[in-house]
């Protein structure tokens, strides 16, 4: 399949590039705009940003390959963020996370995301996402779920699949 | 009864309470921008006039605000050195990136009230003669980008925003940034590169201060969301009055993310100093004290790069005594008051103001092991000492926590944390540092034990 941004996308980007006084500092909402509608960032999706910004494809794959939030490969159609860090730790995030690993069948000591053969979901520990009062928390896909339990993981897995 | 002050909260947890326009216009939204707008220049003694911008910097200079984000430097000094004769343009960037573990207070405003934000920034860039500015938000909060820009086009179409706002002459366009879930953005030398679509590598200092070299080797403000805010309620109160809020030196009032082993996490806006750490711990008003039985091992006072408190620990404090005095006084944990002075007199910080709990049921050695895979994970990886030791620690912590440990591991921790803090270009070195060097020195024996304990299970195995 080629690579192809539909018009629409193009010109939202064109006027996003002109917020800024040098182009370049657009490269990162061409990002997130690309992996948005692409669900990834390839190599074709690198080399357009930098044609159109004016730059060096290595000056924007070295943006790919720093920024955590960036994939180089397909996710799965839910994307469950579990928070690691020391609040959701204390409330019991790293079992939440074993729950949701063992529920889809994934190996719960990879620490890297993981997807599901299906493509289905994928399966991420990350780091504070700012919401410590209501820990444990999960960043499913773009909506935060506060003091995720057990039973509301089921659901999600439930809801997940028959997407 | 120590109770919550809300100034910057008042109207986010209303019921009906809604983050559009309308809602904002009828609780006086935007009567702080027509204010200073309608401002004279102020004649001075001297036969000199003041111009209006320089009397809202006045202003925040007098209010004694000092920056929510981390470093509590005061906000009006910072503006004060922004080089206004280069001639180049000066800019503004609201630093929305809140990835301190264990805050959670910029979330609240952003979601809950995004106009009063836009028009703290917006009278913080009229009174620095700003054109231009960012709102960088970590990409983790993606709703919120999108609340931000709805807020923003809404304030657009009435003119608080754009050109000539609202017949002044004064044209401001702010857009939204989204990061893309590196901590280090939260640095702002590091939030600076980002923005001008970098690596986020933190510039050393001298000489890139954002005042004089930032966003595009120009003139640079970075503010945190919260104390842009405060600019708002110092222009609608005057600088006096908000000063008689909070306590010398610490004005005003600040959110405070409580998280961990207590009843009741959640934020609590207080008059900075009038409540003591043991109340917002304790107190039915705030934290409600730990789950039944249990008793309080430590606090980390003020997100998770500050240094430990160990329950028990009293700190030197300067009071006035009863003769009007000045003494050393003796302050247990609890009693210290939650402010910017009394933190550093206690050897820690306030820092992003985010607490976080722990009581007797938990083991310090993990509590660190995961602050410090945090670190090695978000050490942007610029400078050695904190690239290599942040991971050294970490895979320290990880044996300690995985049957592996060594007694020689607190020292070696501490070895390591020794030779990273100062040695870096920015802050973060000393952010991963202080944890592990306070949690061992405070804690020595709980990481030599475990160290010793797994070295004993290794020997008995050989034989």
């Amino acid at each position: 399949m080629s690579f192809a941004v539909p018009a629409n996308l193009e010109a939202q980007l064109d006027e996003l590039a002109t917020h800024y006084p040098q182009k370049r500092s657009a490269s990162l909402m061409f990002l997130h705009a690309l992996q948005e509608h692409f669900g990834y960032i390839s190599r074709d999706a690198v080399e357009w940003t930098a044609r159109k910004l004016g730059l060096q494809p290595i000056n924007v794959y070295e943006l790919v390959t720093f920024y955590p939030m960036f994939r180089q490969e397909p996710l799965g159609k839910t994307h469950i963020k579990v928070c690691r860090t020391l609040s959701c730790a204390l409330a019991g995030s790293g079992e939440l996370r074993t729950h949701f690993c063992s529920k889809l069948g994934l190996d719960a000591h990879k620490h890297a995301p993981q997807t599901t053969p299906d493509g289905k979901f994928t399966v991420e520990f990350v780091e504070c996402l700012a919401d410590c009062g209501n820990a444990p928390v999960v960043l499913l896909n773009e909506d935060l779920l506060p003091k995720v339990t057990p039973a509301q993981a089921d659901e999600i897995v439930a809801k997940g699949k028959s997407k | 009864m120590p109770q919550e002050h809300r100034l910057i909260l008042k109207h986010a947890d209303q019921p009906g309470y809604t983050p559009d326009l309308e809602c904002y216009l009828r609780h006086g939204g935007y009567d702080a921008l027509k204010k200073v707008l309608a401002l004279a220049p102020k004649d001075l003694p001297d036969g000199k006039k003041m111009s209006p911008q320089e009397q809202v910097r006045e202003d925040v200079k007098a209010s004694g605000l000092r920056g929510r984000g981390g470093a509590g430097f005061s906000a009006g000094i910072k503006w004060s050195l922004v080089d206004r004769k280069s001639g180049k343009p000066i800019y503004l960037i609201c630093n929305a990136d809140e990835s301190e573990p264990g805050t959670f207070k910029d979330r609240q405003i952003i979601h809950k009230d995004p106009h009063q934000l836009i028009e703290g920034m917006i009278l913080s860039c009229w009174a620095n003669d700003v054109k231009l500015a960012y709102l960088y938000i970590r990409g983790e909060m993606p709703q919120g980008a999108k609340l931000l820009n709805k807020a923003l086009d809404e304030a657009r179409a009435k003119n608080f925003l754009g050109k000539n706002i609202l017949g002044s002459g004064y044209d401001l366009e702010i857009y939204v940034h989204r990061g893309a879930g590196a901590y280090i953005c939260g640095e702002e030398t590091g939030l600076i590169e980002s923005l001008e679509g970098k690596r986020a590598y933190p510039r050393i200092k001298p000489p890139y201060f954002p005042a004089v070299l930032g966003l595009y080797m120009c003139p640079t403000i970075v503010n945190n969301v919260e104390t842009l805010c405060h600019v708002k309620h110092i222009v609608n109160m005057g600088a006096a009055e908000y000063a008689k809020l909070g306590t010398p030196n610490n004005t005003g009032t600040r959110i405070v993310s409580l998280s961990g082993d207590v009843k009741r996490p959640g934020y609590f806006e207080i008059e900075v100093g009038k409540v003591t750490i043991g109340e917002l711990i304790n107190d039915p008003a705030f934290g409600g004290g730990l789950c039944d039985g249990r008793k309080l091992k430590a606090i980390i006072p003020g997100g998770s790069s500050s240094k430990i408190l160990k329950a028990g620990e009293t700190f030197k404090l300067n009071r006035k005594g009863a003769d009007g005095q000045m003494a050393k006084v003796d302050v247990p944990l609890l009693d210290l008051p939650y402010d910017f002075d009394s933190l550093m007199a206690a050897g820690t910080m306030s820092g992003s103001g985010a607490i976080i709990v722990l009581d007797d049921t938990r083991d310090i050695v993990e509590a660190l092991a995961n602050l410090a895979e945090f670190y090695a994970h978000e050490s942007c990886g610029q400078c050695t000492p904190c690239r290599e030791g942040s991971l050294w620690m970490s895979k320290a912590l990880h044996r300690l926590t995985h049957g592996h440990g060594r007694k020689a591991d607190a020292d070696y921790l501490l070895h390591i944390a020794q030779n990273i803090q100062g040695r870096t270009i920015c802050a973060f070195g000393e952010a991963c540092a202080w944890p592990v060097l306070s949690y061992v020195k405070k804690f020595k024996d709980d990481f030599e034990a475990k160290g010793a304990a797994d070295e004993a299970k290794a020997a008995a195995a050989k034989h």
